[in-house]
């Protein structure tokens, strides 16, 4: 049974021009220790689904699907309490902007021991022994003190590995790293994406990673959508993505790496092909 | 033949000020740079965040002045901190930054954002810096209809556009591009390393390029320069850069840069189903 199974989701906003499709009839399925990354370009609806899917997404947003289930059971049907406890829990979300996505008020261990608290009723002292075995597993140097830092005190690295460890904290059956580093330095995002590819083998964790670099794609997933103005327009293996890309959209993706130019000049995609051509042979 | 651009040893601290609890101490943010640029040449500069590459673009931008060390625009010596700038050395260097959300005035139309350099720096009429903006405006591949909008009203590519045209205004030499498309997606990040490319050929352009992005550099640069704690670890040609580093932190840095080749990532694969 796939971990993750989502079929045919359409997510709205409420705009005062009448309402945005943001996400148009995206079906997807992940499995158990199984990376799959999104790729697509700003605005092409990765992001919003995967919010969609935690139930993270404002109330002017209107989300419908035909199937949004969480190891057979419909996150759409269920009571938002019931809800509330796969979120967060089994499911875990990290996202783009490590400093702005913690809590600059609190120290970060108050705040990874808020999650083991709320999700894994664990006393005082367990929490605390917690906190620092998983700030390990992260590579943290000298956790126990660590904790009683603020956000502010430490680099964007430091943050993003805090906020790893607070979305590892009650073992999650399923990851979803949403541009995980791109504010990151290159060496940096080495060490991050390697720590996410460790622990995801370590947990056997399913991983979505959301993500527009399509390096970031080579070095991580097994298999890949291409997404594009909402709609997928591509599934693949990682292999054959680069390899033999089936649709025009990927084909001028690929050619427009720098590190694939030929000549001198880039091809861009407006002048390979046009939006219809692009989102034509759309995977529905 | 005069270099565009020539550093001599450059040196920049930043001094912050002790108080009750602290000492005051200094930052070396560059220790000792040189190099030269010559016309219609592109150098990359490339580090990861608190190498001074920033400051090195501010310096040269003559928007902060060295603590020591010579620079040199177009053969002549520059020291801001004791002659000023004037407005002719002001209209040689013009800087393009990261992030176009942050460098247009949001209250100002794109008309008003591209004339304000000729305002400021010569006498030109009313009608004529109407003219060349709209002139500047179909150059960078915009059209006449946008003079009248507002910063919000464009994508991030067009943004940055607009501060490539506002940039090209005065008809400086040299252009300091800091991460100039670290910010925009992939098929907009090619339409403007293309467009940069137009640009430099159509009017000799001198680019000072500072980056992150290995590939955008291998890309573009004609030289590399790569910083580590302030100090040039490696310069050269691209060439032998990328095909012969000798810094360990170059290789580091080359070994940290995610590949998208097949043949990696079959490496790859292999890699894990053995594990």
């Amino acid at each position: 049974m796939a971990l993750l199974e989502i079929e045919n989701l359409v997510v709205e906003f409420q705009t005062a021009s009448g309402p945005f499709r943001a996400v148009d009839g995206v079906s997807l399925k992940v499995h158990e220790s199984e990376v799959l990354a999104i790729v697509g370009e700003s605005g092409s609806g990765k992001s919003v689904s995967m919010l969609a899917a935690m139930g993270l997404l404002p109330w002017t947003a209107r989300v419908t699907a035909d199937k949004l289930a969480f190891k057979g059971r419909d996150l759409l049907k269920m009571p938002a309490s019931d809800r509330r406890k796969i979120i967060g829990k089994d499911i875990a979300m990290i996202f783009q902007e490590p400093i702005a996505s913690l809590n600059p008020c609190f120290t970060v261990g108050f705040q990874i021991e808020e999650v083991l608290r709320i999700h894994m009723g664990l006393d005082r002292a367990a929490r605390r022994k917690r906190a620092i075995e998983l700030f390990e597993s992260v590579g943290i140097p000298d956790p126990a003190e660590r904790l009683g830092h603020f956000p502010h005190q430490m680099s964007g690295g430091q943050c993003q590995r805090v906020m790893i460890a607070i979305a590892l904290a009650c073992n999650p059956k399923l990851l979803i790293a949403d541009e995980p580093t791109t504010a990151l330095d290159v060496t940096i995002q080495k060490q991050i994406l390697d720590l996410l590819m460790k622990l995801q083998q370590e947990y056997r964790m399913g991983l979505i990673m959301i993500t527009h670099n399509m390096g970031v794609v080579a070095e991580t997933a097994d298999r890949v959508i291409v997404q594009y103005k909402g709609r997928k327009i591509e599934e693949a293996d990682v292999l054959s993505l680069f390899e033999s890309p089936k649709s025009n959209y990927t084909r001028a993706l690929l050619s427009a790496l720098p590190e694939n130019a030929t000549g001198d000049r880039l091809p861009t995609i407006s002048e390979l092909f046009n939006e219809q051509q692009m989102l034509d042979g759309a995977a529905r | 033949m005069t270099h565009v651009l020539e550093a001599r040893n450059l040196v920049r601290d930043y001094h912050i000020p002790g108080n009750l609890f602290r000492q005051a101490r200094s930052v070396h943010a560059l220790k000792g740079v040189s190099f030269t640029v010559d016309e219609g040449k592109t150098l990359a500069i490339v580090g990861e965040s608190g190498c001074g590459k920033s400051t090195l673009g501010r310096i040269i931008t003559l928007i902060d002045p060295a603590t020591a060390g010579e620079l040199l625009i177009d053969g002549r010596k520059v020291d801001i901190a004791r002659e000023g700038l004037t407005a002719e050395m002001r209209r040689k260097v013009q800087i393009i930054f990261q992030n176009p959300y942050g460098s247009l005035n949001p209250r100002q139309k794109i008309g008003d954002i591209l004339a304000e350099p000729l305002i400021i720096n010569t006498k030109t009429p009313a009608g004529e810096r109407r003219e060349r903006a709209m002139a500047m405006l179909k150059k960078v591949g915009l059209e006449e209809k946008h003079y009248n909008r507002y910063p919000h009203m464009f994508s991030g590519g067009q943004r940055q556009r607009i501060a490539i045209a506002r940039a090209l205004m005065l008809n400086p030499k040299l252009l300091v591009l800091d991460e100039p498309v670290s910010a925009l997606d992939l098929s907009v990040q090619a339409q403007v390393l293309n467009l940069l490319a137009d640009l430099q050929d159509e009017f000799k352009l001198t680019y000072v390029f500072i980056s992150h992005d290995l590939s955008v550099v291998r890309y573009i640069a004609d030289d590399v320069m790569v910083m580590y704690y302030g100090e040039a670890v490696e310069y050269g040609s691209r060439d032998a850069v990328f095909s012969d580093p000798r810094h360990d932190y170059t290789k580091t840095l080359f070994a940290a840069t995610p590949r998208a080749d097949v043949a990696s990532i079959k490496a790859r694969l292999a890699r894990k189903n053995a594990a």
